[in-house]
């Protein structure tokens, strides 16, 4: 009855999906405030309906209904709770209900908070929304539904993919997918503002908060995922230049070249255009994730719940919403004015900067994803590795690291790069400093990994030096840099936290990349290994019975130099239910390094003695892989807080709020 | 039914990665056995699922390594490993692909957007400045009439 009941309410969140896109379109027809706010209000009830979808879903697996197809064949009764709860979007079709829930809540929060919009653009924006809702909720109801019941219900259900059952997996998809989909506000703001034919500063800033929260849920979607890569695949590794990863980085990258043109759009007028451009792009890239990575129509070493029939259906709503709007922005764009004048050496060039090779970086992770089927398409298939990404995402990264710092020391329309010089050259011999020290002391030499530890430390000592030059420090009493420090606004906080964010990843990546240690032996029960400084010895083997799995758990010790450093208990879990073997690792944490312990399959040694593969691997400074996307999404949060950016808010505290800000600005 | 086959074989890709690191079939020289590691890193397994030879544990990717290892052995250089890999599979086997004609759009994109980026800064800048400034017929009638001013 409950799934019927969801059925029922996800078709009701479908007609009043079509109701909000009809009457807003005709409210902003007829410049009827009663018809705009029905519309909203249907923006409301259509995201109320599919919260009760939902949570019918979420009931029908909590209670292991197995009447219900999808969970039949996804979950298990012997799931632990948090499994047949994430097992809700952890298939095609409760995937695709999780997107339309976010969809529509995003659609019923812009419906409710964008009190300070002009009226037109924010019935064109809920109608687009309602458009968008329209599409994937028919998708749903009529592709796709997750309640429908089977006529025979088994007795056992096929229980989730062992690998997903994981807590960071578990409230991966709905952060990646709040990212993807928050996506969707940018775009509706933009197809709004092209039929309006007026982008101006203030269309920057209505754009902003939006795109800075997709963009702190995507950014924390997407190292989640990472992190479940590095600990639950076995080998260590957390980014593969896999389809299905860059389908998540390329709405992750267009994202962030939006967050900085919506700044110059905003502060100078100029790039309306383009700001409008990666606003379509953004959620476009978002919507062909979505395809990409549910169609299967990539080879990929993590694709779930694949479906290619649907993956056409996929294709043609993507097809069709973009392509409607990028032909709206072609149409229009051209007659947008203007914006202001800069010259050469200002912080709009840098910006612009910034977003060229954002945009050359997006373009290199498409034609890596898309150029094989293109090459496949005609016969002679072709394979683009992480070598490709390596010569060219990577370098075009570095070029945009090394002018990171100085953009926001520059000053807006004609900068000084003298003044920028005398402000950096300390950040800059640090970096260097570090680069060579990295260079020279640590073994094995490794060039790369040291230019990349300067890079790091050159992004972290200019998000310091930045902080540095806005409160005066060293230069004016404490006192008086105290107070500036705590006038600053969160916005100017959010900046710096995310650019030391985007240092201390790179400082990551690149340890852990140049300095990595591989062991793996056969060893029986008191036999060792050694991997980076560490010595690990094999102490027991035991079985060990999980709530739906049995398993084999070893006991690592490690000693550094003969002193015990800690131990290790990596296992090895066998699933009844689908029949898979699973190895759970184990990790040590020395500072911000991980040691990696793998428990492998059983051996018999020549003599007939069990033995067992352990792999160990020394992952210097990984931690900072994953704490500086952290540092980032928070960045993004607290620039988020910013009072300015609150709608509404904004301008009845216009005047207390630029006051600081101005004087803040304006870098000295 | 088919969609459980395909998890399946995803699985099966999965379970035991890294597989290249297992002691039993290690070179005894130390350097040659990294030399083959890193072979092994752009070598794909032609039947999994986007992974190298040197995390699969698939029998195909078995079979590749003891090539690889075998050729490294005899002292062939890379190039001639990827050369015969590529005679047999294809230029699909490589996971960096060559520098080639087929390839341009591959290799060539991510800059071509770079250079028609810089370009259209390039070009904004100069219009914007010559607009700024007045042009020399301009300037000469700025200049007669301020003449020809009597006051």
């Amino acid at each position: 009855m409950i799934a019927e009941f969801g059925s029922f309410a996800l078709i009701l969140a479908l007609a009043f999906a079509i109701a909000q896109a009809g009457l807003s379109v005709v409210a902003r027809m007829r410049r009827s405030a009663v018809l705009a706010a029905a519309g909203e209000g249907a923006a409301l009830a259509s995201f109320a309906g599919v919260a009760i979808a939902f949570a019918c879903l979420i009931h029908a697996f909590v209670t292991s209904d197995f009447s219900v197809a999808n969970v039949a064949a996804n979950s298990h009764t012997e799931k632990p709770l948090l499994y047949k709860v994430a097992g809700t979007w952890g298939s095609h079709e409760g995937s695709i209900l999780l997107w339309c829930l976010i969809l529509t809540g995003y659609g019923a929060a812009a419906a409710t908070l964008g009190r300070g919009l002009p009226r037109g653009l924010k019935a064109l924006m809920v109608a687009t929304q309602g458009a968008l809702g329209t599409v994937f909720l028919a998708y749903t109801v009529f592709a796709s539904n997750p309640l429908l019941r089977i006529a025979r219900p088994p007795v056992e259900g096929n229980s989730l993919n062992p690998l997903l059952q994981d807590p960071a997996l578990a409230i991966h998809p709905p952060f990646l997918y709040s990212g993807y989909v928050g996506m969707s506000v940018v775009f509706s703001l933009a197809v709004a503002a092209l039929i309006e034919g007026r982008v101006d500063a203030a269309w920057a800033r209505w754009v902003r908060p939006w795109a800075l929260a997709a963009w702190s849920f995507l950014t924390v979607g997407i190292t989640l995922g990472a992190f479940w890569a590095y600990y639950e695949l076995g080998w260590g590794g957390w980014w593969f230049w896999d389809p299905v990863e860059n389908a998540s980085f390329m709405p992750w990258l267009m994202a962030t070249a939006l967050l900085h043109s919506a700044i110059v759009t905003e502060k100078r007028g100029a790039l309306a255009g383009w700001s409008l451009f990666l606003a379509i792009g953004a959620f476009t890239f978002s919507m062909l994730g979505a395809f990409l990575v549910r169609s299967g129509v990539l080879t990929s070493v993590h694709a779930f719940a694949v479906d290619p029939k649907r993956g056409v259906l996929l294709l043609i709503i993507l097809g069709v919403t973009a392509g409607s709007a990028f032909a709206l922005f072609a149409w229009r764009a051209p007659k947008l004015a203007q914006g202001g004048l800069f010259a050469p050496i200002s912080r709009e060039s840098a910006l612009v900067m910034n977003n060229i090779l954002l945009a050359a970086a997006t373009t290199t992770v498409m034609v890596g994803t898309l150029f094989p089927l293109v090459r496949q398409a005609i016969g002679t298939p072709v394979s683009v590795g992480p070598g490709y990404f390596n010569w060219t995402f990577a370098p075009l990264m570095a070029a945009l690291a090394i002018i990171l710092p100085a953009g926001p020391l520059l000053a807006w329309k004609r900068g000084d790069l003298t003044g920028v010089g005398q402000r950096l050259w300390v950040a800059a011999l640090i970096a260097l400093g570090c680069g060579l020290l990295a260079y020279a002391l640590v073994s094995p030499r490794k060039a790369f990994g040291a230019l990349g530890i300067a890079i790091g430390v050159w992004l972290v000592a200019g998000a310091v030096t930045e902080l540095v030059e806005r409160t005066r420090a060293f230069r004016v009493p404490a006192v008086d840099s105290w107070r500036r420090l705590t006038g600053l606004p969160r916005g100017a906080w959010g900046m710096t936290l995310a650019h030391l964010g985007l240092g201390v990843f790179v400082l990551g990546a690149c340890a852990e990349l140049g300095w990595k240690g591989e062991a793996a032996e056969t060893l029986s029960l008191g036999g060792s290994l050694n991997v980076g400084a560490y010595h690990l010895t094999l102490e027991t083997v035991r079985p060990v019975e999980g709530p739906n799995y049995d398993s084999e758990r070893a006991m690592i010790r490690v000693t550094k130099a003969g002193q015990p450093v800690c131990s290790g208990e990596p296992d090895r879990r066998f699933y009844p239910a689908g029949g898979q073997t699973i190895s759970g690792i184990a990790l040590c944490y020395r500072g911000a390094s991980h040691l990696y312990m793998v428990l492998g399959e059983k051996r018999k040694a020549l003599d007939g003695t069990p033995v067992w593969l352990i792999r160990a691997y020394w992952n210097p400074w990984a931690s900072l892989i994953f704490l500086g996307p952290v540092i980032m999404a928070l960045g993004g949060l607290t620039s988020l807080s910013d009072r300015r950016m609150r709608l509404g808010v904004a301008r009845r505290r216009a005047v207390a709020a630029a006051q600081p800000a101005a004087a803040q600005e304006q870098p000295a | 039914m088919r969609r459980l086959q395909a998890l399946a074989a995803i699985f099966a890709g999965m379970l035991c990665l890294a597989a290249a690191a297992d002691p039993a079939d290690r070179l005894p020289d130390p350097a040659q056995e990294a030399r083959a590691r890193t072979i092994f890193q752009e070598v794909r397994c032609l039947v999994c699922q986007n992974e190298s030879i040197d995390d699969s544990e698939a029998e195909l990717a078995g079979d590749l390594r003891k090539v690889v290892r075998e050729q490294v052995q005899a002292g062939r250089s890379d190039a001639e490993i990827k050369h015969f890999l590529t005679d047999r599979y294809g230029e699909f086997v490589l996971l960096t692909p060559v520098f080639s004609w087929m390839n341009l759009a591959l290799w060539g994109g991510p800059f071509a957007v770079v250079i028609l980026g810089a370009g259209l800064l390039f070009s904004r800048l100069r219009n914007r400045s010559t607009e700024a400034e007045l042009s020399p017929d301009e300037a000469a009638r700025v200049r007669a009439l301020s003449e020809t001013d009597p006051a």
